[in-house]
């Protein structure tokens, strides 16, 4: 987490979100964070030089959780850190964009592993902007990318290492990561 | 050949009284008649308007010479003209200073043939350096009636007693006309640095103050050397409540002492600079609403006998700069009129008494102008429609710059027509010549 | 440019809704330059130009340094060495570097509101570095900064000011940016060196620094100019040192959690004693790098984030 909580200053698109399927149960998610665990201690060979870095605001607590899962299942601690990458997007000036919440790198990535976590996989503008971004603290051995649900509609030539849930969208619709579970809708 | 010009259907005001009248002038320069149904080679249409002297403005910048890019004699003389005057005093501050007779007679020169009656005042001291006195005899035998070393005041106290008194010894030279000293209130050790009245929106503004009290002190000292000397001393643009209060004790001991306010000190306050807008940047500084008060009750119970203009052009270049890089001064002979007759709460006769024949008395230029509205007397005539409401606009001034502050206010009182010598210069609020 | 473009010209043009903001905003500039490699595009191919009228190195440094951080090119226009000796008009000026294409405009004048005047004239936004004796708002933002980091909420902490606050810019932005914060502000001065008429200031004045030295939260003194010495506001330095000068010993009277401040730069044993300068209480050297992190938000938030600096879009979010 960010060294505070802040309302956010990112204006908000009119109109609120009208969920109209849940296309995953809150189980459904723990059970995929808990996948996605293995899967990157797996293809990691372990947790030792791995870090897991929310990206802000969607990422920060599927992150934390996944650091949770990683610590039960190899038994050591797993550095969590956050990243805003308003400053690195390549939109600003076209709509209003405010950094939302402070970064936290909690080790030098030089040399290591970086999982970036977001919540939900769509454009890839946000991922690119972080990858530029995570290169201001360092350079890591490898990143790669965890998401709870790939929408499609990819703009970027960007693919996730880890995904929670493979879920075909129109663009028109939106998908709600929360407490409960993944919904699907539209802004009403 | 004369030919002659009725003025038909107005209500003529002079220092005599007020009456309906048509007034008959003559090319050379007289009044003809003054009555009802009279013969004339042509006519103006004066209905609906007052028919006055022609205003006398004690206190004009025309810039010539050294500073023609801001204003000339002509223009300054143009402007003056639509804003009814028919005389205006110019102030001795060019570049070089007017403080021989050469110099002004130089000015002088350049005011023939325009569309006013053009005066200047000399210098009390030579470059206005405040250190040596000019030679006023000589100025005197060109025609000067006043001094004054206007934009700073006579800072050595033994110096400008001795102006006094030397001033006072040379009515001999001006068929026993008196010889004024106008001063310019400002003790600069005190106001040196300041852009704007020191008071709390100077304070606010982080603009650098002048205090009211460095127009006071030396209006305060001056009224003591009027006591020594005996001689008459003109204030120039009084702004402070207490210089009013002061001028008016002086006045009720019976001392030789005059007095102008600006249009400016009674209309805009200190206020005004929190835009930080050199267009009100000017010298002495606007003051409080407590002082336009009390200038305004001066003008209204005789304490002060005139109103003024200051009207000092500066370029649009020159203002464009910060209000501590600009210089001070701004517009008036346009607007003059207007304003008071708006602003001052007065009788139209009184308005005209402050702007015609009470200042061409202080000046030495009674009874020319500002004299009674009679056969045989100067034609030099005003004519007013006092009802008439306009919008201020520095687009349509004669003047050859636009620092007026006045933009979009709108005020009444319009000059129709202005004669100078039985001609007409001013037409319908146009400029003939 | 699209939009309208507000400028930064006084801090009492902000309420404490949009000081807020800022403040929060320059968290995350200030992470910034903690980071390896300190910069961020964030301000790609936009341009900023300096007007400074007046020497100001730090202040210039700093901007520059949060410009550069948000990759953001920066052109000088160097005074000394323009045509302004010549006699060009200040609105002649900003319309030559205007024809440039910039976007921001930073200016440091020595008369009071020059940078409103270039506003009245530009497209392009203005940021006030100082002028004259009237504002310095990126210094207060910072100030304000500092102090929050330190003491957290500033409702009613107890501020003195201390010094020649007549001809200080930072005193005027200060008294401003720190009420508005819910600050209690003592001015603490001779008379000689305070403005006139300010009773209807919110604030308190005292000539007696003694008397208030105890219950301070933030003591933040000013830099005494000593260029103004001839004009002899005090009669001597060191009586204005032993009379308001912070010493050893009211250093020690102060509060434990008491700041220390100073906008810099400092005359050591005039209005602070040298030793006091050092202590850990003694903050200039946060204020400093904070002022980068300061700018930084502000240039982003006037030429970058697409909002105006004072925004209902921000208010309401």
């Amino acid at each position: 987490m960010g060294k505070r909580e802040r309302r956010s200053a990112v204006p908000r698109a009119v109109g609120a979100f009208q969920a109209r399927t849940r296309v995953m149960s809150a189980e459904d998610v723990d059970r995929a964070i808990r996948r996605m665990a293995h899967e990157i201690l797996e293809r990691n060979s372990g947790a030792e030089d791995v870090v897991l870095i929310g990206l802000q605001t969607g990422g920060v607590e599927l992150a934390h959780r996944l650091g949770d899962d990683m610590r039960a299942i190899e038994g050591s601690e797993v550095p969590v850190g956050t990243l805003d990458a308003t400053m690195h997007r390549d939109d600003y000036g076209m709509r209003p964009v405010m950094p939302e919440a402070a970064t936290e790198i909690p080790v030098d990535p030089t040399g290591k592993v970086i999982v970036l976590v977001d919540d939900v996989l769509y454009t890839g503008r946000t991922v690119r902007a972080a990858l530029d971004a995570i290169h201001s603290y360092g350079r890591p051995a490898a990143v790669q990318l965890a998401v709870m649900v790939d929408r499609g509609h990819r703009e970027l030539p960007i693919r996730p290492d880890y995904v929670g849930k493979n879920l075909p969208t129109r663009r028109d619709e939106i998908v709600d990561v929360h407490h409960g579970g993944v919904d699907l809708g539209e802004l009403s | 050949m004369s030919t002659t010009l009725a003025i038909r259907g107005g209500i003529v005001v002079d220092s005599t009284g007020t009456r309906r009248a048509d007034v008959v002038v003559d090319s050379r320069g007289s009044i003809v008649a003054v009555g009802a149904e009279m013969e004339a080679d042509e006519s103006l249409d004066a209905s609906g308007c007052v028919v006055s002297p022609g205003l006398v403005d004690l206190h004009v910048h025309l810039r010539q010479p050294g500073h023609e890019e801001a204003e000339t004699v002509e223009t300054g003389a143009r402007g003056a003209a639509l804003g009814g005057f028919t005389a205006i005093l110019a102030m001795p501050n060019t570049t070089p200073t007017v403080d021989t007779a050469a110099m002004v007679n130089e000015v002088i020169g350049l005011g023939r043939g325009t569309a006013c009656d053009v005066h200047t005042a000399g210098a009390i001291t030579v470059g206005r350096d405040g250190e040596t006195l000019s030679p006023m005899a000589e100025m005197v035998r060109a025609g000067v009636r006043v001094f004054t070393d206007d934009g700073t005041g006579v800072q050595d106290v033994r110096l400008m007693r001795t102006a006094l008194e030397y001033a006072d010894s040379l009515s001999y030279l001006s068929g026993g006309r008196p010889i004024v000293l106008a001063q310019h209130c400002e003790v600069s050790a005190l106001s040196k640095g300041g852009h704007m009245h020191e008071g709390r929106w100077s304070s606010s503004l982080g603009i650098p103050g002048q205090p009211a009290e460095a127009e006071e002190l030396m209006v305060m000292r001056d009224i003591a050397l009027a006591r020594l000397t005996g001689a008459r001393i003109h204030f120039q643009h009084l702004s402070t409540a207490r210089s009013v209060a002061m001028v008016r004790s002086a006045k009720q001991a019976g001392l030789l002492v005059t007095a102008e306010a600006t249009t400016h000190h009674f209309t805009l306050t200190d206020e005004t600079c929190a835009s930080y807008d050199p267009v009100f940047k000017v010298h002495p500084p606007l003051r409080t609403d407590e002082d336009i008060v009390a200038v305004k009750q001066g003008l209204a119970d005789g304490t002060i006998d005139a109103v003024a203009t200051d009207h000092a052009p500066h370029t649009s270049e020159d203002k464009e700069r910060t209000f501590a890089d600009a210089p001070s001064g701004m517009l008036g002979l346009e607007t003059a009129f207007a304003l008071a007759n708006t602003e001052l709460d007065l009788p139209i006769e009184e308005v005209l008494a402050l702007m015609s024949w009470r200042p061409a008395a202080i000046a030495g230029l009674d009874p020319v102008h500002g004299g009674p509205i009679v056969a045989g007397g100067a034609a030099n005539l005003a004519v007013i429609d006092p009802g008439a409401t306009w919008t201020i606009s520095a687009d349509h001034m004669a003047s050859r710059s636009t620092n007026t502050p006045y933009v979009g206010r709108v005020v009444r009182g319009k000059v129709r027509h202005t004669i100078l010598r039985g001609l007409p210069v001013v037409v319908d609020g146009e400029a003939r010549m | 440019m699209t939009g309208p473009v507000r400028h930064l010209l006084s801090i009492a043009d902000l309420d404490r809704d949009s000081i807020e903001q800022i403040l929060d905003l320059t968290e995350s500039f200030a992470e910034v330059g903690e980071r390896n490699i300190p910069k961020v595009p964030a301000l790609r191919g936009k341009t900023i130009a300096w007007l400074f009228y007046e020497d100001s190195t730090r202040t210039r440094l700093s901007f520059e340094t949060a410009a550069k951080r948000l990759s953001a090119d920066t052109m000088n226009f160097s005074v000394s060495t323009s045509s302004v000796k010549k006699g060009e008009s200040l609105r002649d000026t900003v319309s030559t570097i205007e024809a440039m294409g910039v976007d921001g405009v930073v200016v440091r004048h020595s008369a009071a509101g020059a940078p409103n005047r270039i506003a009245e004239w530009v497209d392009a936004a203005v940021v006030n570095a100082g002028d004259g004796w009237n504002q310095h708002p990126t210094q207060s933002l910072l100030d304000l900064y500092t102090a929050r980091s330190h003491l957290g909420d500033l409702d009613g902490r107890h501020m003195l000011i201390v010094g020649d606050i007549k001809h200080s810019r930072v005193a005027r932005s200060n008294v401003s940016a720190f009420t508005e914060m819910g600050a209690d502000v003592t001015l603490v001065a001779p008379r000689t060196l305070l403005p006139a008429d300010i009773d209807h200031w919110p604030v308190e004045v005292t000539h007696d620094l003694d008397s208030v030295i105890e219950s301070a939260d933030i003591c933040y003194l000013l830099r005494m100019q000593l260029e103004r010495q001839e004009l002899a506001y005090v009669p001597t330095l060191r009586e204005f040192h032993t009379e308001w000068g912070l010493d050893p010993r009211r250093a020690d009277l102060l509060p434990e959690h008491a700041l220390i401040m100073h906008p810099g730069p400092m005359n050591r044993g005039v209005e602070i004693d040298g030793s006091v300068a050092d202590r850990p209480n003694a903050l200039m050297t946060q204020q400093v790098a904070n002022g980068v992190a300061v700018r930084m938000a502000v240039l982003y938030l006037l030429l970058g984030s697409g909002l105006d600096l004072v925004d209902e879009r921000l208010a309401a979010a």
